[in-house]
């Protein structure tokens, strides 16, 4: 144990489970929630084993569980026509959820805010909107993900190519552009980073002075060493909020093509 | 215990001021938000429930969803008309009765007439009735109407002859294409090419938000080129790194106008025919590919060999910018759904347009009989159905088989 981490390891804060699972394992919180995600995640993982030995690969790219029939709907599936997928979706989503209200936990130890469950929190929204909420808007659970490592990409591909063109998904267009912007402000800050604490041989690490005076003399202002991590929160959790925007509204609220969509901006009474 | 108190008084505050999210005003960012998804949603202009259909094996994103709401008022506005009851084929022929009949005489002439007031209720005007095509002698031929109409009534022969590999058995009439207009609704003309202003680079023929390419930047008028021309539309290369394929991107997005055109025409989006991990693919494509790429050809056929022949009779006022005639696409019959008329044909109550009618007498074909029924002067054209072309093959009936884990579409 590190000698400030005594101070951290107070009795309280849990959610569910009381003094119970209120302990550590070496450095590792335990909780109610450690337990739950012990459990989802080692059921998940042994179905996706069971999963790939009942299929025809083992090839790791090739492995493939894939969502029932549509015709199935909101129903459950016989196990090898889906029903495993129904089973995994509903482990990741125990394991998932679980890890995050750890995060609370310990938040509620700290007494910090939330600021990392929800970020996390943000995350499972998507994943989230990908397999349950869009699946329940058509009606089927087959509008889900395959889970696999090139069948899923198939299924972003052709998922894109049912609206023709997605990159005209007005949603798309801002998540492409936070994912982009939040890589942008994250190679900006962490060159800032490298370079004041990266001296020439024998010089002094720099500080906070330096690295407004460098972005207030290369753009005219500095955002600031906490204001950099709001931003990055910001875009980060833009990009993956409107991610699932852009894939919800795909389909529930907009069968044709997305280039279609934008007949109001060619009806816009300036040049129409 | 100090710890311990700090963080029981930490866990007092509401989530949302831990979040930083009650001070005042932040309901207000809040309420913007919700209101701000609101109205993305409400700028959809589409809802739940809608009807997504299955094309291939479960998980590859193989579907096309449709509004019902949408496919509602298509349905309403694709009614059949009223099918006159058949008329008798016993009795003389009608190029026994009447003076003039280069199509269709071999009909009774019950048949025959019948034939000619589907015909008016089809495509004329219902204040210019048989008067549209014809003058008082029925046999004069100097209306271009009547000219274009015994091309068109040769077309539809030999289209439901000939092309049976696109239009199967369901077949063709005037009624699928003009549905009670004199022209059809949905016709093309070649785009004339841009002007270049001064030393500027032309638009390239794209850019241009048309329908004809569904608002998209790509090239505007992809029929010319693939739906009167034979230009390649095939692009992908056969392996992985380049091995000689010329083929550029400019080339590919005059593909894609055409093939945002087919989705267009059919209501459907690309995995109707493809699979976007291989859209070359013929085995992994939906046996719906086999049946355009027939398609393509019979408009081709037809375009070049039916309509292009009627441009100089056709009065000024009918023609393209260019001086063309209006031709055929994958709209002039679709017009939106994936089967004509929902694929209600009307060549059943019909038969005598099917241009294999009145049926061939069981003997075996003599050199020079027709074949299948088919008048030979009806086979005209230089595209032969089913012969493939150079890099762009589909494969033949048994290849074309969908895998049996394949769902298949439903018959409606």
């Amino acid at each position: 144990m590190l000698s400030f981490e005594r101070k951290y390891r107070v009795r309280g804060g849990t959610l569910l489970g009381g003094d119970l699972f209120d302990f550590w394992v070496g450095p590792f919180y335990c909780g109610f929630f450690g337990v739950t995600t012990i459990f989802f995640s080692v059921l998940g993982t042994a179905l996706i084993l069971y999963g790939a030995a009942i299929g025809p690969t083992w090839n790791i790219w090739q492995i493939n569980i894939a969502p029932p029939d549509l015709s199935y709907g909101l129903a459950l599936a016989p196990l090898q026509d889906g029903g495993l997928w129904q089973m995994i979706t509903i482990c990741a989503i125990g394991a998932f959820v679980s890890w995050a209200l750890r995060e609370v936990e310990i938040c509620r130890k700290l007494g910090m805010g939330y600021h990392v469950p929800f970020a996390f929190g943000v995350a499972i929204f998507a994943y989230v909107t990908l397999v349950v909420i869009r699946p329940l808007l058509l009606g089927a659970w087959g509008h889900g993900f395959p889970y696999g490592i090139f069948s899923h990409l198939d299924w972003v591909s052709n998922v894109g190519y049912q609206y023709l063109h997605f990159h005209y998904n007005p949603a798309h267009m801002l998540a492409v552009t936070f994912f982009f912007t939040t890589c942008f402000a994250l190679a900006l800050h962490g060159s800032l980073i490298l370079a004041t604490a990266n001296p020439k041989r024998g010089g002094v690490v720099k500080g906070a002075e330096h690295e407004n005076t460098f972005f207030r003399d290369a753009i005219g202002y500095s955002i600031g060493a906490l204001g950099i991590h709001r931003l990055g929160l910001f875009l980060a959790l833009n990009a993956g909020f409107w991610s699932a925007v852009c894939i919800v509204i795909s389909g529930p609220f907009w069968t044709r093509g997305w280039a279609d969509w934008w007949s109001w901006w060619l009806d816009l009474p300036i040049w129409s | 215990m100090s710890g311990l108190n700090q963080s029981s008084s930490e866990l007092g505050r509401p989530a949302l001021q831990r979040l930083g999210l009650s001070r005042p005003g932040r309901a207000l960012w809040i309420a913007a938000a919700v209101a701000g998804a609101a109205a993305l949603l409400a700028g959809c202009g589409e809802r739940p429930p809608v009807e997504p259909v299955q094309l291939g094996y479960r998980g590859t994103g193989m579907e096309t969803v449709y509004n019902p709401r949408m496919v509602a008022s298509l349905y309403e506005a694709q009614q059949l008309p009223s099918v006159t009851p058949a008329a008798s084929p016993e009795g003389p022929r009608a190029s026994e009765v009447y003076q003039n009949v280069k199509v269709l005489g071999n009909l009774s002439v019950g048949e025959f007439t019948r034939v000619m007031l589907a015909m008016t209720a089809w495509v004329a005007p219902p204040d210019q009735a048989c008067s549209y095509c014809h003058g008082a002698d029925m046999a004069d031929e100097s209306k271009y109407q009547y000219q274009t109409a015994r091309k068109m009534l040769e077309m539809t022969l030999h289209t439901n002859a000939q092309w049976k590999s696109h239009v199967g058995s369901t077949g063709v009439t005037c009624y699928t294409c003009h549905a009670g207009r004199p022209v059809p609704q949905y016709a093309w003309y070649t785009a004339p090419p841009e002007q270049p202003n001064g030393l500027m680079a032309t638009n390239a023929m794209q850019n241009r938000p048309e329908l004809s390419v569904r608002l998209t930047s790509l090239p505007y008028d992809p029929f010319t080129p693939f739906l009167l021309d034979k230009q390649e539309i095939r692009m992908a290369g056969n392996t992985a790194l380049p091995t000689g394929n010329r083929q550029s991107i400019k080339q590919t997005e005059w593909t894609y106008g055409l093939m945002m055109h087919f989705s267009n025409s059919l209501g459907v989006s690309c995995l109707y025919c493809h699979n976007s991990r291989a859209f070359a693919n013929w085995e992994e494509s939906p046996p719906q590919r086999t049946t355009a790429w027939h398609g393509i050809r019979m408009v081709r056929d037809l375009n070049v060999n039916y309509l292009l022949p009627l441009t100089d009779i056709q009065p000024k006022n009918q023609l393209g910018p260019t001086g063309d005639i209006a031709k055929i696409n994958c709209s002039t019959c679709h017009r939106g759904v994936y089967k004509p008329l929902f694929g209600k044909g009307m060549l059943k109550d019909y038969p005598e347009l099917s241009g294999a009618y009145p049926p061939a007498p069981p003997a075996p074909p003599a050199d020079g009989a027709p074949v299948d029924g088919v008048p030979a002067d009806a086979a005209s054209g230089d595209a032969v159905p089913g012969s493939p072309q150079p890099g762009g093959e589909p494969p033949t009936t048994a290849q074309a088989k969908a895998p049996a884990r394949l769902a298949q579409l439903p018959a409606n």
